[in-house]
């Protein structure tokens, strides 16, 4: 529905766009892809030549690799249980009846906006801090010996201070989506018969699914990518070095370049493997 | 001045081709009306004449001045819209005036034309108000009164009643032909409602499926339909179409007469029928004529009122000089 | 339509949703609170909750050194400068997908959001490396350059989903009034869509503003902006829970104030419309 004239106005239009994202993904993805065949030591001679896939065989079989996987996985794991199910029950919760739902809403959104340094830092600090902390106080109120969370119990505190981060955005998408089911469908169902729990069971769960995927897929790729939470906590010690956070050290503390690369494309692909998915879901959208 | 030809002009979306090439001719100061059922590309023509799509082949002519390359904007039309289009974030003073703004006409003048376009319209109340504030027949004023002021070459209309309700749509018909009578300027005008299209035009062009099927002023059409499509699209009630044994003792495939064109009798007659739902308006009635052996249904009309009652035998007699006759290809037989 | 509720469920699920809130919310409150502590009161034992001595020294502390307003405004112009140089971008971009769609504009917007699925770490030292040869290290412009690229497609397709709202004939209108396309953009389209762009501006302004991956990685000193300065007191030396507090509140609170302003769009923004 478009004359020729405002087709090629808006090949122009989009080109600006275009350029710069293609710019922004192929430049550095070449010059990784480059990099990940390559000995490379910035402050250790340079270019030392090609290697073939010697990086990609070192990356997978160093002894940080499969840590580093398992790592990843359970933040990643743990972080999402956590927040779909506390994340439904949380929806429901809002979504009933009740005096001042929309304060309640606004504190429960309010921890997606903090920026990620300064959650870090308040959990890490005033928290959990083995002394002065107010999980500490609260443990001694209770006669028991405070934990020296980030430490003994690394990772369970990284996907404690995670999950606080992302619990508003899991409740906020499955709130969408238990406001958009039809109230009638619940009453229809109570009409023939099915107590509360089976209603959850087979309609609201069911509603549910999409926005559950969604809320998956991209959680999925911001966990995997999740860098300041460890930076400013353990800086990767305590078994908290995920995948992420190894290519990290290996572009910019060991300076191991070649190295780096192969391992920032295995993320890649993870990555990309996580997005065919969602591009699916958004994609059929877009025909709706 | 605004006079458009089309000369074998086409369009296709993709490999379908909504309009073949057709040849028009619409004279200065003329009000034409392109009428004819929903998808019959008479919206699309429109566009076509507005710029807003291209032509796949062929030419377009503006006052002589082959257009078929320039963008609407440069074209020199003013179109209203089935929506109206008016733009929400602008009061009505804003809406009118964008036009001028556009071709940089200074603002004593761009003043003096809102202030008449308001007053010949009955908005001079509104200037202040957005869009969102007016009633439908408000809001269809404005999108005519933006058209107004730029004082275009032809105006083109597309579908603009049919947003409104039954009672201003015949309020609204009258202004825009009063607006035609006024300003003597060309309108093109697209509706599928063909008593708009015999009220308000000039000339009438009949489209079917891309095709033009007649052209004509609304009493050509009326009297002397090319062809069997023209004459059950154009008249309410709907011309009756007879085929079979009754039309080839006329020497004819199909036979038509109008409603109105029937005598009726209950007592002697050319066909035999059965009363079925009778219409009383006051001034006519409509009856609905079932078991004639010709056609599903008959409908008649006569003046005034008659008392028939459902289920009565009636007799029905046609007025010969009344009759179309088409043959196989559904053209008019002279 | 819904049946009357029970005054008595209602006041349960008051209760239970206003405990759940203060409980989530809890960790900002004592942050807020314990900026108005003095540094011995934000460690006493037990912990106080409000029965100290409030002060507002923290804050001055905090202002008169005079690297915290700098952060500030760091994140002041890399957050404001990306978005607004994303929106210049995407507004014509986003015209042409939702008013001039064509077969490929759908997998154009795929593709665009499929860039925004690349993981950061994977290519940090190319990144690191072009910013060293073009002298980009370290400065507002490039981290404003990297954080446009990054939520360009969120940009494009939130415009896109508010452009497609607007029914296409009053564009067509404008075009049939004389304007050319520039015209068309700024004085219809763009105002028409004022509610679209301000919500895409301000989630696009907090994601840029809380982004920590780049801006820790690509500044030393001069460009850093909050994320980095909040970032510094994670060392030891720089342990003071009270004057911490008063930095931490004073990065998020206008953050927070922007983001109870837009969460509405942060279901279509970060699901790019896969659920409504």
């Amino acid at each position: 529905m478009a004359t020729q004239h405002s087709r090629s106005a808006a090949r122009l239009m989009m080109a600006p766009a275009v350029v710069l994202l293609l710019g922004w993904m192929l430049v550095p993805l070449i010059m990784t892809l480059y990099f990940s065949f390559k000995k490379y030591l910035p402050l250790r001679g340079g270019d030392l030549g090609w290697v073939g896939l010697d990086n990609y065989v070192r990356f997978v079989t160093s002894s940080s690799f499969w840590p580093s996987v398992l790592a990843t996985l359970a933040i990643v794991g743990g972080v999402l249980i956590i927040t779909v199910v506390f994340g439904v029950l949380l929806a429901i919760l809002l979504n009933q009846p009740m005096w001042g739902q929309g304060i309640v809403r606004i504190l429960v959104i309010a921890p997606f906006f903090v920026m990620p340094t300064v959650s870090a830092l308040v959990w890490k600090n005033m928290f959990m801090d083995p002394v002065n902390g107010l999980f500490a106080h609260l443990w001694k109120f209770f006669g028991a010996a405070p934990v020296e969370w980030l430490s003994q119990a690394s990772l369970t505190s990284i996907v404690m201070i995670v999950s606080w981060q992302w619990l508003p955005f899991a409740t906020l998408i499955l709130l969408t989506a238990i406001q958009s089911l039809d109230s009638e469908q619940l009453e229809a169902a109570e009409m023939d018969g099915a107590p509360p729990l089976a209603r959850f069971g087979y309609i609201t769960l069911p509603h549910l699914g999409r926005a559950i995927t969604v809320v998956v897929l991209i959680q999925t790729i911001f966990l995997l990518a999740i860098f300041a939470e460890i930076f400013v906590t353990t800086q990767g010690s305590f078994g908290t070095r995920t995948l992420t956070y190894l290519i990290y050290q290996r572009v910019l503390e060991s300076q191991n370049v070649g190295l780096g690369s192969a391992g920032g494309v295995y993320a890649i692909i993870l990555a990309n493997i996580v997005a065919i998915f969602l591009m699916r879901m958004v994609g059929k959208n877009l025909d709706a | 001045m605004g006079q458009i030809q089309l000369n074998q002009v086409s369009k296709s979306f993709g490999n379908v081709q909504v309009i073949p090439p057709l040849d028009l001719t619409i004279e200065d100061g003329e009000f034409c009306v392109f009428v004819g059922p929903s998808g019959c590309g008479k919206s699309t023509l429109l566009r076509l004449i507005a710029g807003l799509e291209d032509v796949t082949s062929g030419h377009i002519a503006i006052d002589g001045q082959d257009s078929t390359d320039t963008p609407p904007a440069k074209r020199g039309l003013a179109m209203v819209f089935q929506s109206y289009a008016l733009y929400p974030h602008m009061s009505v003073r804003k809406n009118i005036a964008f036009p001028m703004r556009m071709a940089n006409i200074d603002e004593t003048e761009q003043n003096r034309r809102i202030e008449a376009a308001a007053k010949a319209l009955n908005l001079t109340d509104y200037l202040d108000r957005r869009p969102g504030q007016l009633s439908g027949g408000q809001r269809q004023r404005v999108a005519i009164g933006r058209a107004i002021v730029r004082e275009p070459a032809a105006f083109l209309f597309d579908e603009p009643l049919s947003n409104l309700d039954a009672a201003l749509r015949v309020g609204m018909r009258l202004e825009i032909s009063e607006l035609h009578e006024r300003l003597q300027t060309t309108m093109i005008y697209v509706t599928h409602d063909q008593v708009e299209a015999m009220t308000m035009a000039d000339k009438i062009v009949v489209l079917r499926a891309g095709f033009i099927e007649q052209v004509g002023s609304p009493l050509e059409l009326y009297h002397k339909p090319q062809n069997v499509f023209v004459a059950g699209f154009i008249g309410s009630p709907k011309m009756n179409l007879i085929e079979g044994e009754e039309a080839q003792k006329l020497g004819a495939h199909t036979i038509g007469i109008r409603p109105e064109h029937t005598d009726v009798s209950m007592t002697e007659g050319t066909w035999k029928g059965r009363v079925g739902v009778a219409e009383h308006l006051g001034s006519d009635t409509f009856i609905h004529v079932h078991d004639t052996g010709l056609a599903d249904m008959i409908t008649v009309r006569i003046t005034g009122d008659i008392s028939v009652r459902h289920g009565d035998t009636i007799y029905l007699s046609p007025q010969l000089d009344q009759l179309h006759k088409f043959d196989a290809q559904g053209l008019r037989i002279e | 339509m819904a049946r009357a509720v029970t005054q008595q469920r209602k006041i349960i699920n008051t209760a239970a949703a206003w405990g759940v809130g203060l409980l989530i919310f809890f960790p900002i409150l004592w942050t807020i609170l314990t900026s108005f502590k003095t540094e011995a009161q934000a460690i006493s034992d037990p912990p106080v909750f409000l029965a100290f001595d409030w002060t507002l020294e923290n804050y001055s502390v905090v202002m008169e050194r005079s690297d915290y307003m700098r952060f500030l405004w760091n994140s002041v112009i890399i957050a404001g400068g990306s978005t607004l140089l994303g929106i210049i971008v995407a507004v014509p971009a986003a015209w042409s997908m939702a008013f001039v769609p064509s077969k490929r504009t759908k997998d154009i917007l795929l593709w665009m959001l499929s860039t925004k699925m690349l993981p950061a770490v994977g290519v940090l030292y190319p990144i690191y490396l072009l910013f060293i040869n073009l002298g980009l290290l370290d400065t507002r412009t490039g981290l404003v350059i990297v954080l446009m690229l990054m939520n360009l497609p969120i940009i494009v397709w939130m415009l896109y989903t508010y452009f497609k709202e607007i029914p296409g004939e009053i564009l067509e209108a404008a075009r049939m009034d004389g304007a050319a396309l520039k015209e068309e953009i700024l004085y219809v389209l763009t105002p028409m869509a004022v509610p679209g762009i301000a919500s895409t501006v301000l989630l696009n302004f907090i994601l840029a503003w809380n982004e920590a991956f780049w801006t820790l990685n690509l500044t030393a000193a001069k460009a850093a902006p909050l994320t980095a300065f909040i970032a510094s007191y994670s060392s030891p030396e720089g342990l003071f829970y009270a004057k911490l507090s008063a930095a931490s509140t004073m990065a998020i609170a206008p953050i927070l104030i922007l983001g109870w302003f837009s969460q509405k769009q942060l279901v279509s923004g970060l699901t790019f419309g896969a659920v409504k």
